[in-house]
């Protein structure tokens, strides 16, 4: 096996595997608390693409023309709306329903991400969008032997820094400032943090949000890479994004993103080197076999029921 | 007091904010151009609709209030035992009008062929399709209780199934039918099993993946299934009879035999009334189980598992069964779906099918057999008939099915049971 195929897939997954990481965020922290998929998860992170390149095109039509500028504007804009998607849904569809059966929920989350879906390839249209490469560039580390070298591009280093970025300040808030606190008690025992004096809803509520933010994170980033995206994309990616964070142990942030690298360079190995048409097969297997053979993950507590 | 305008107010400009970007600005490649309306005209129905609800629970309350000043709206003291009497004493009380009630569908089912031609034919071939895979995942989500997000499946493997039967083996329709199901259900037995231990979220997206991967599968294996080119499907044959202009050697055409001329109606004719017939037989078996022994452990499983294993059900044979029977019939509309198109491909089996056969399934009302009949009918017949609609026809059932979960979440025509209800003030 040469090594500079090697280390090129290993870089591609890792980058990969941090979006993975990424969006997982949303579903772990939303799993952990109150115990649902949210299916329309996969869907936000395709309206936080969208933005992106409407952001992109706005902060070109407000004059802005500076690179960091104009990344700073998109990231605070798409954050923003993305972030009320993620709020709007959690009000619309599942606060109603919260104590009713366990079927509900998820069957408006399906539904609200056909209406998502729709409502996007509607507006606007159904054909890929593309944005214009706004970081061109890019690091060469020879790595292997004669001459083999690696590329890293500028964007791919960003995504990195950011996802991990990102991951450490989720893990700052998470445990260290009270807000953090107040979502770990919820995440413990709902009805006993909110005797205490918790607003499990506002608790609620926030997870939704955050967890929006971070898919607004990756969808940004992984447009900026990829320079391309469609109406469709939201499914196969939150499907993935969810197979990593019950790989890592649904209900762990830590687990989400370790879950996100291990599916995401295991994706790039295994469409690098057996076959890139069954790359889709794979991570759905894995998902199964997941599912099927340790559900609580690497990093996860197996659940007990009591009767 | 100021809630009463402010509330609606703030939904309708958090949703001004919300759509503004995504509906407002409309990409075009690199560049973008304005519309306005669409933003305003949703926050507007955002608006609307909170006021609406404000009001209706605004005159809500003044009711109540009024009642209790007459001194009405009182419960009486004690128990009030409520058995629904329309459900117990059907058999007797019920029957001529139930008998009506179930013939004139069936004449009327019988006779349409008859009076509709080639173009609506085909339309009610798909709603009878719809109504034996609403029918199947009915069993496993209304009334087991198991959300099956990859029922498309076992649609594919009964339509592949008859394909590549026919392609590799020389299959004919009436050898493939019981066939097909047998896969179906066999598929559903295997995937079953792994997923007996699950809850209903890992449930779900493992039967997202199980189906996704069959999708995936028949899409990239090209040398076997021929990949997104898709493989051509004869049409079902009488014994010995075909449906052709001219036979092939050793048969007859049909309208050779009957001494008639030859219409390329007489296929279509022909799947119609043998799928009508066979959605009748699962209509009765699937009516038949629910009250049987088996369906009422699905759903006393559905209400709660742990109480029914504690009282010796087995989990395993009673949801196995259900997967198993809902896969068949998954199984038998998909050899059906072969052979009425006459052609399968994989755009046919996506994720979007089996959302659109649980949207059959939770608007008609989960469990409700009548429900879920008229839902699918409804929801393939209406998006022919209002054509200019069929674009919005996701996004709707989309919202209908937030909406449905929200206030109605037994369905629009409830399956009716006895009921025990306890008054205790």
């Amino acid at each position: 096996m040469d090594a500079t195929i090697l280390a090129q897939q290993a870089i591609n997954g890792l980058i990969l595997g941090a979006t993975y990481g990424l969006i997982a965020i949303g579903y772990t922290m939303v799993y952990g608390i109150i115990g649902m998929i949210n299916f329309a998860h996969g869907e936000i992170y395709m309206v936080s693409a969208y933005l992106t390149a409407i952001f992109l095109a706005l902060a070109q039509f407000a004059g802005i023309t500076s690179i960091p500028a104009t990344l700073v504007f998109v990231l605070f804009f798409t954050l923003l709306v993305t972030a009320l998607h993620g709020w709007f849904a959690e009000r619309i569809a599942y606060r109603p329903l919260r104590g009713s059966n366990r079927l509900a929920p998820l069957i408006t989350a399906i539904g609200l991400s056909l209406v998502l879906q729709n409502y996007v390839r509607l507006s606007q249209g159904a054909r890929s969008q593309g944005i214009p490469s706004l970081m061109q560039g890019s690091f060469i580390l020879p790595i292997g032997s004669a001459g083999g070298s690696v590329q890293i591009t500028h964007v791919q280093l960003l995504i990195i820094v950011v996802a991990f970025l990102g991951m450490a300040v989720l893990t700052f808030i998470m445990h260290r400032t009270s807000l953090g606190r107040a979502c770990r008690a919820t995440e413990q025992d709902l009805t006993m943090a909110a005797l205490l004096g918790i607003d499990t809803d506002r608790i609620i509520s926030i997870v939704f949000v955050i967890g929006a933010a971070m898919a607004a994170v990756a969808g940004v980033l992984v447009s900026l890479n990829y320079g391309s995206f469609d109406f469709h994309i939201g499914f196969i990616t939150g499907i993935k994004a969810f197979t990593a964070a019950v790989l890592g142990g649904i209900g762990s942030l830590p687990g989400a993103m370790l879950g996100g690298l291990i599916l995401g360079l295991s994706e790039s190995f295994f469409s690098g080197f057996v076959n890139t048409d069954y790359k889709d097969v794979f991570a759905f297997a894995l998902l199964v076999l997941v599912l099927i053979f340790r559900p609580s993950g690497l990093l996860g507590q197996p659940m007990v029921t009591k009767v | 007091m100021g809630n009463k305008l402010f509330h609606p107010l703030a939904t309708g400009f958090l949703v001004w904010i919300l759509t503004l970007p995504i509906s407002g600005v409309v990409l075009d490649g690199y560049f973008f151009s304005f519309h306005w309306q669409p933003p305003l005209v949703l926050a507007l129905a955002a608006f609307l609709f909170h006021s609406g609800i404000l009001a209706v629970r605004w005159w809500h309350s003044f009711g109540k209030l009024l009642k209790e000043k007459r001194g009405l709206g009182d419960c009486p003291q004690g128990f009030d035992f409520a058995v629904d009497q329309s459900s117990l004493s059907r058999s007797t009380r019920t029957l001529p009008k139930g008998a009506i009630l179930m013939a004139l569908p069936m004449i009327v089912g019988g006779v349409l062929p008859f009076f509709l031609n080639k173009y609506w034919l085909t339309v009610a071939i798909l709603a009878l399709i719809y109504v034996l895979l609403a029918l199947g995942l009915n069993i496993v989500v209304g009334l087991a209780g198991m959300l099956d997000l990859g029922f498309v499946a076992f649609y594919a493997v009964g339509a592949y199934g008859y394909a590549l039967g026919h392609e590799y083996l020389g299959l004919g329709f009436w050898s493939s039918l019981p066939l097909g199901a047998m896969l179906a259900a066999g598929f559903g037995v295997v995937l079953g099993f792994p997923v007996l231990r699950m809850h209903g979220d890992y449930l779900a997206i493992v039967t997202l993946g199980f189906g996704e991967i069959i999708r995936l599968v028949l899409n990239n294996w090209v040398s076997f299934t021929g990949g997104p080119n898709g493989v051509r499907v004869p049409g079902p044959t009488l014994p010995g009879l075909e449906f052709t202009r001219r036979a092939k050697e050793g048969s007859i055409p049909v309208h050779e035999f009957l001494g008639i001329d030859y219409s390329a109606n007489h296929r279509i004719v022909f799947i119609y009334l043998v799928l009508f017939m066979v959605v009748l037989a699962t209509i009765f078996l699937v009516t038949r189980l629910k009250n049987m022994p088996l369906g009422r452990s699905w759903e006393a499983l559905r209400e709660d598992e742990i109480a029914c294993r504690s009282l010796g059900i087995n989990h395993v044979t009673v949801k196995l069964s259900a997967f198993a029977l809902g896969a068949m019939i998954g199984g038998i509309g998909g050899v059906f779906f072969a052979a009425s198109q006459g052609f399968v491909n994989p755009t046919s089996f996506t994720f979007f099918e089996s959302a659109l056969i649980l949207a059959i399934v939770v608007l008609g009302g989960l469990g409700s057999i009548p429900g879920v009949i008229i839902a699918a009918i409804v929801i393939t017949i209406l998006p022919e008939v209002l054509r200019d609609f069929s674009d919005y026809r996701v996004l709707v059932f989309g919202l209908a099915m937030v909406i449905m979960m929200i206030w109605r979440p037994r369905g629009l025509v409830r399956s009716v049971r006895p009921v025990f209800r306890e008054h205790v003030r």
